[in-house]
């Protein structure tokens, strides 16, 4: 749960008449504070992950001077930078759509089936219709999001009727999906092009439904998406009726239903768009790199964007820089490997990093909860002796 | 008496946050007896049995058991000398059987296994002593209530402990299962046990107990025995006596009905054999009027107000300015101009660790002035809230802090405001004063009665029969999920309410 929900606001507090000037800019440098013991947590949390790293390298008997150096000259390389961001894209979007179901407390882990789901029938619909450019990519995005949220919807669905835990559910359904994917792939969708190729795939899309690439193969203009996916995430939660009422459904669902908010509906939309977002958490690799669908399709990406967005606090901000790091030691991980440091060692890091993180926002939420009681508690001493 | 009391607390206090629950507590048990606490809800008579049972620590006063000055840090403290409490809801598990379940935690061992042998044979010795006829291979979840608050029992007593509390054994019991409970409880003071009990019920805490200690606002305000007093004498010790005469009103109560409410039956949602939660409740809300309802809480009071409000499944009509309400979604009642002020400000009302500004839109984020288009108008809502907070003295720095950083008694005020500057037309306000100072009271109470004068339709459900007093132009009285009385202001006196609202009959004390 995250402490501090909106980053410090500049056009929504008005200027308040007069004598109040001074108390409108202690608000401001509260929650400009807030925002700072926020990102500082996780920071912390961060280098906490990273000395238990170093140490752990050390009783294995390797050198963490050399991960060091190898992880400098990765973050300061620019073809490793785009490909960092070109990592970081699907994080960024399978995080988003974990996010905003965790808004109101429910627990997507079936992001990756609904990305693995929406992959693969983007690839199909979009190999066979023919369409402009900007109009055939809207397409396939449409269908990624549409199949996404249907697989979603199965889970919101049983949760709402049968009060399946959408936990459960979605464990099952991400298995589900990896086998129906298998399945129709095989049976239906195999793309035969008469070479006899071993690189069995869908159908290729043509050519209108690519996304540019914009460096080298390393880094896909669909990162935009991503941003607009996590901006679109943030108005949505923030400044829009559903939004809150999605987040007072999270934070206290008697009060929202009794204040006519329906839950049930509130689970139902939830679920659905977190798995139209979802969806999109595969395009990436389909309309950049592979341009079809096959068994060498990616996978994790949904259990990435679940760290991910633990490791942003579901605030978007946080998700995108989060999302690097993880795409950061992705990248890291090659290289490494160059290095004889195996490969396993990323996975720890990023293991102990999420572990940290859970454990230092936890501290820090119950000291700053404290604070702010007794802050709020002073400052009307302060009005009281004025 | 010359052994020393198996109970003494001396001088007890506990505050929480902005209240003070118990103060100035002073009981003395004898040992072998069973000893009643009465006290109307929110008297403070559980904080007081936690306190005892070592959940909390008092701020001040003294416990001592069996002669001994003792100092509780947790429930095992307390287990550890020989108390234990058997609360109100069982903490059972339904696939355990009697016996499993009453070793859970406390398993015998022989060597490194579990030792069923001797668990059996000392439950049995132990039920066999209370009196109770218990299958102990039986499942849980095949036992009816009577029986199930005797597992509990036994769960005690296995324990080992000497001194039993039991909070309100007897409110989820019929009439026969609450006699054999008191045969039960009479057999182990009978065999060296104390009993203390807590109960709201007058004449079953007179025919069975052997001292009686009356809590009232908190501190214990008398120490009799049945014998020496009437059931009215008690049901005045237990409301006080110290009552206001009803405020004279200067408007008329309008001639139309607002809130309707025609033969309402709340069943219990799981079990269908058990008996109704409210029953055939019907009455009528003017605009311009104040209906009371007294009663001790958990009466059915909080079942009829879901119903009204659309949250629970009932039989009967619910109709809102004439509008018949069935089929109606929660959303829809409120949009008609119906608000609530809830039972229980932190489960119903309130996201705590959201800014006051988003708790002030919780409930009225239909209203135009803060929702254009699907956006929310910060601002406007904002500023909304800065009126709210000004015109009923919320005690805070502004509006963007948590609402746990404030005390309970402000954020009532918050939720106060809140509905009544919605502008409702019809306002369910339950204890809308809980849990706030004078001063604070006398605000609420000022602005209820601006906006009954204004034409506002208030049901008022409280268990401060001083507030009821002070505010209500009609009073009904529900008990056991039933209206038992209608009454003016003026008859309202404390032993008619007292009776009324504890299930005797006014006959019995003419």
């Amino acid at each position: 749960m995250s402490l501090v929900e909106d980053p410090p606001d500049a056009t929504s507090a008005p200027p308040p008449p007069s004598d109040d000037d001074a108390a409108a800019a202690m608000r401001r440098r509260e929650r400009l504070e807030g925002a700072v013991v926020t990102a500082g947590s996780s920071i912390a949390a961060v280098l906490i992950a990273l000395a238990l790293s170093a140490l752990l390298l050390v009783i294995t008997g390797k050198n963490p001077g050399d991960v060091v150096s190898t992880m400098a000259e990765v973050a300061t390389t620019s073809r490793f930078q785009f490909e960092t961001i070109q990592r970081a894209t699907p994080f960024i979007i399978a995080a988003v759509a974990f996010a905003i179901a965790s808004k109101m407390n429910l627990f997507n882990i079936g992001v990756e089936g609904q990305y693995l789901f929406g992959m693969f029938w983007a690839a199909v619909a979009g190999a066979y219709v023919n369409l402009p450019a900007v109009l055939h990519v809207g397409f396939i995005l449409v269908v990624g999001m549409a199949a996404g949220a249907f697989w979603a919807g199965i889970a919101g669905y049983l949760k709402v009727r049968l009060g399946v835990s959408e936990i459960i559910s979605t464990i099952m359904l991400n298995a589900i999906a990896l086998q129906i994917t298998d399945w129709l792939f095989n049976d239906y969708f195999r793309f035969d092009d008469g070479s006899g190729s071993l690189d069995v795939r869908t159908k290729p899309l043509p050519s209108t439904a690519w996304m540019p690439d914009w460096f080298d193969g390393r880094l896909n203009s669909f990162i935009v998406i991503a941003l607009i996916v996590a901006a679109g995430y943030w108005v949505l939660v923030n400044k829009t009726r559903f939004g809150f009422r999605l987040r007072a459904s999270g934070l206290n669902p008697i009060a929202a239903s009794t204040s006519g908010i329906s839950s049930n509906r509130m689970v139902l939309t939830a679920m659905l768009i977190s798995g139209a977002i979802a969806g999109l958490a595969g395009l990436q690799y389909l309309l950049g790199e592979a341009q079809s669908y096959g068994p060498a399709r990616p996978s994790g990406y949904g259990f990435n964007g679940l760290s991910v967005a633990l490791l942003g606090r579901n605030h978007p901000v946080g998700i995108v820089l989060a999302a690097l790091l993880w795409g950061f030691l992705e990248s890291a991980a090659g290289p490494l490997q160059l290095d004889d440091i195996p490969r396993s060692i990323v996975n720890v890091i990023q293991g102990i990093t999420l572990l940290s993180v859970v454990i230092v926002n936890e501290v820090v939420k119950r000291w700053y909860t404290r604070r702010t009681t007794e802050r709020a508690a002073a400052r009307l001493g302060e009005g009281g002796a004025a | 008496m010359d052994t020393a009391p198996a109970v003494e607390l001396i001088g007890i206090e506990k505050r929480f946050p902005g209240v003070i629950a118990n103060h100035d507590v002073n009981i003395t048990v004898r040992p072998k007896t069973i000893h009643a606490i009465i006290g109307e809800n929110g008297a403070g008579k559980s904080t007081l049995m936690k306190t005892l049972y070592g959940m909390h620590r008092p701020e001040k006063g003294r416990v001592i058991v069996d002669g001994v000055e003792r100092e509780f840090h947790s429930p095992s403290d307390a287990i550890d000398v020989g108390i234990g409490m058997v609360h109100q809801h069982f903490m059972l598990a339904e696939n355990f059987t009697v016996l499993e379940n009453v070793i859970l935690g406390a398993e015998p061992v022989s060597g490194r296994s579990l030792d069923l042998k001797k668990a059996r044979e000392d439950l049995t010795f132990l039920a066999e002593s209370a009196g109770f006829d218990l299958d102990l291979d039986a499942y849980v979840s095949d036992l009816g209530v009577g029986q199930r608050q005797r597992v509990e029992i036994l769960k005690v007593l296995y324990r080992g402990a000497k001194i039993l509390i039991l909070d309100e054994p007897t409110a989820v019991l019929v009439p026969q299962e609450v006699d054999e409970l008191f045969v039960n409880l009479r057999r182990l003071v009978d065999d060296g046990a104390t009993v203390i009990f807590i109960s709201h019920k007058l004449d079953e805490v007179l025919a069975v107990s052997d001292d009686i200690t009356v809590i009232r606002r908190g501190t214990t305000v008398a120490s009799v025995t049945p014998g020496e007093v009437t059931q009215t004498q008690l049901g005045e010790l237990m409301v006080g006596d110290a009552l206001p005469s009803a405020e004279p009103r200067h408007t008329e109560i309008g001639a139309e009905v607002r809130l309707e409410v025609d033969s309402v039956t709340v069943r219990h949602p799981t079990d269908e054999t058990a008996k109704p939660l409210a029953f055939d409740v019907s009455f009528a809300v003017h605009a311009g009027e104040i209906l009371g309802v007294a009663g001790v809480e958990g009466n059915g009071q909080f079942e009829v107000c879901q119903a009204i409000l659309g949250l629970v499944e009932s039989d009967g009509v619910v109709r809102l300015d004439g509008r018949d309400m069935v089929g109606q979604s929660t959303r829809e009642r409120l949009s008609t101009g119906l608000s609530y002020i809830p039972f229980d400000r932190h489960d119903e009302g309130m996201m705590l660790e959201a800014p006051l500004w988003e708790n002030l839109l919780l409930t009225r984020d239909d209203e135009e002035r803060f929702v254009k288009n699907g956006f929310v108008n910060q601002r406007a809502v904002r500023a909304a809230t800065r009126t709210t907070i000004d015109r009923f003295d919320v005690m805070t720095p502004d509006e963007t802090v948590p609402g746990y950083a404030l005390s309970g008694g402000n954020q009532q005020k918050l939720l106060v405001g809140r509905e009544l500057d919605s502008e409702p037309s019809v306002l369910i306000a339950a204890h809308p004063t809980r849990g706030v100072d004078v001063g604070a009271q006398a605000t609420i109470w000022g602005n209820l009665r601006d906006a009954r004068d204004a034409g506002l339709a208030v049901l008022l459900i409280t268990a401060d029969l001083e507030e009821l007093i002070a505010l209500s132009d009609r009073i009904i009285v529900m008990f056991d999920g039933y209206v038992t009385a209608e009454l003016s202001p003026s008859e309202a006196t404390p032993d008619v309410l007292g009776v009324h609202m504890t299930g005797g009959r006014v006959e019995s004390i003419a």
